[in-house]
């Protein structure tokens, strides 16, 4: 499945990039399989995904929570709690 | 009228509030949100996303104009960095009569805490970075407002 991620905050930081475009395995679905797979794939990852609990996330411009099914083609995007206001 | 905007220009409140209210809402309640200078803060550097972070302020204000009889509504919030001091948000809501105008701008701010885009990232004088955590209030505070309750 290919997909466009975009990481903000010190998700961004730690990952050293501010977007990629990557191609998980079939048997990643789901957003919370998407953290996983990659907080598994690199010493990067690790860092940034050491806590899955604390990463939230958007597909295609709408807050999900990690049962979301990955959209084929679209875009994720990875994030801190939110601290506007 | 709906007024909604993000970006990095400092925020005139004077002026909003004057093409806010052109004059004859029966009230209108405010919310002007500034940087802190705590701990020798030197600068606050507010992250957002390109395009969600508008979206995002855009339907809660709708949320807001929905839920009350409002006459006028304003929601602006700064990104970038900015200096103690400056202002980072600003709410405005105008209806007939008070108790509207203050629970919609009680409402959005609440809810800009936790359900849009935007990171707070500080800097202080002594050198010191660091991305600031959510406060567990900030969630008590928003969920207040889920419809029903």
């Amino acid at each position: 499945m290919a997909l466009k991620i975009s990481y903000f905050a010190w998700v961004r930081e730690r990952m050293g990039v501010a977007e990629e475009a990557v191609a998980p395995p079939d048997d990643v679905a789901t957003v919370g399989e998407l953290i996983d797979w990659l907080g598994a794939r690199d010493e990067r990852g690790a860092l940034a995904f050491a806590e899955p609990q604390r990463i939230r996330a958007a597909v295609d411009g709408q807050m999900v929570g990690a049962d979301a099914p990955l959209p084929q083609g679209g875009e994720v995007a990875l994030f801190p709690p939110v601290t506007g206001g | 009228m709906i007024r909604v905007s993000v970006g990095p220009g400092a925020i005139d409140v004077a002026a909003e509030y004057a093409a806010h209210d052109a004059g004859g809402h029966g009230a209108s309640a405010s919310f002007v949100g500034r940087v802190r200078g705590d701990d020798g803060l030197s600068e606050l550097f507010l992250e957002h996303h390109p395009v969600l972070t508008l979206a995002g302020l855009e339907e809660l204000a709708a949320t807001a104009a929905a839920r009350w009889t409002l006459a006028a509504l304003t929601l602006i919030h700064r990104v970038g960095g900015m200096a103690p001091g400056e202002t980072i948000v600003l709410v405005l809501a105008s209806s007939a009569h008070r108790g509207e105008a203050l629970a919609a701008v009680e409402f959005l701010i609440d809810r800009l805490k936790t359900d849009v885009m935007l990171w707070k990232r500080e800097t202080f004088g002594d050198g010191r970075v660091g991305w600031v955590e959510q406060r567990d209030g900030d969630h008590e505070r928003a969920e207040r407002w889920v419809p029903g309750q």
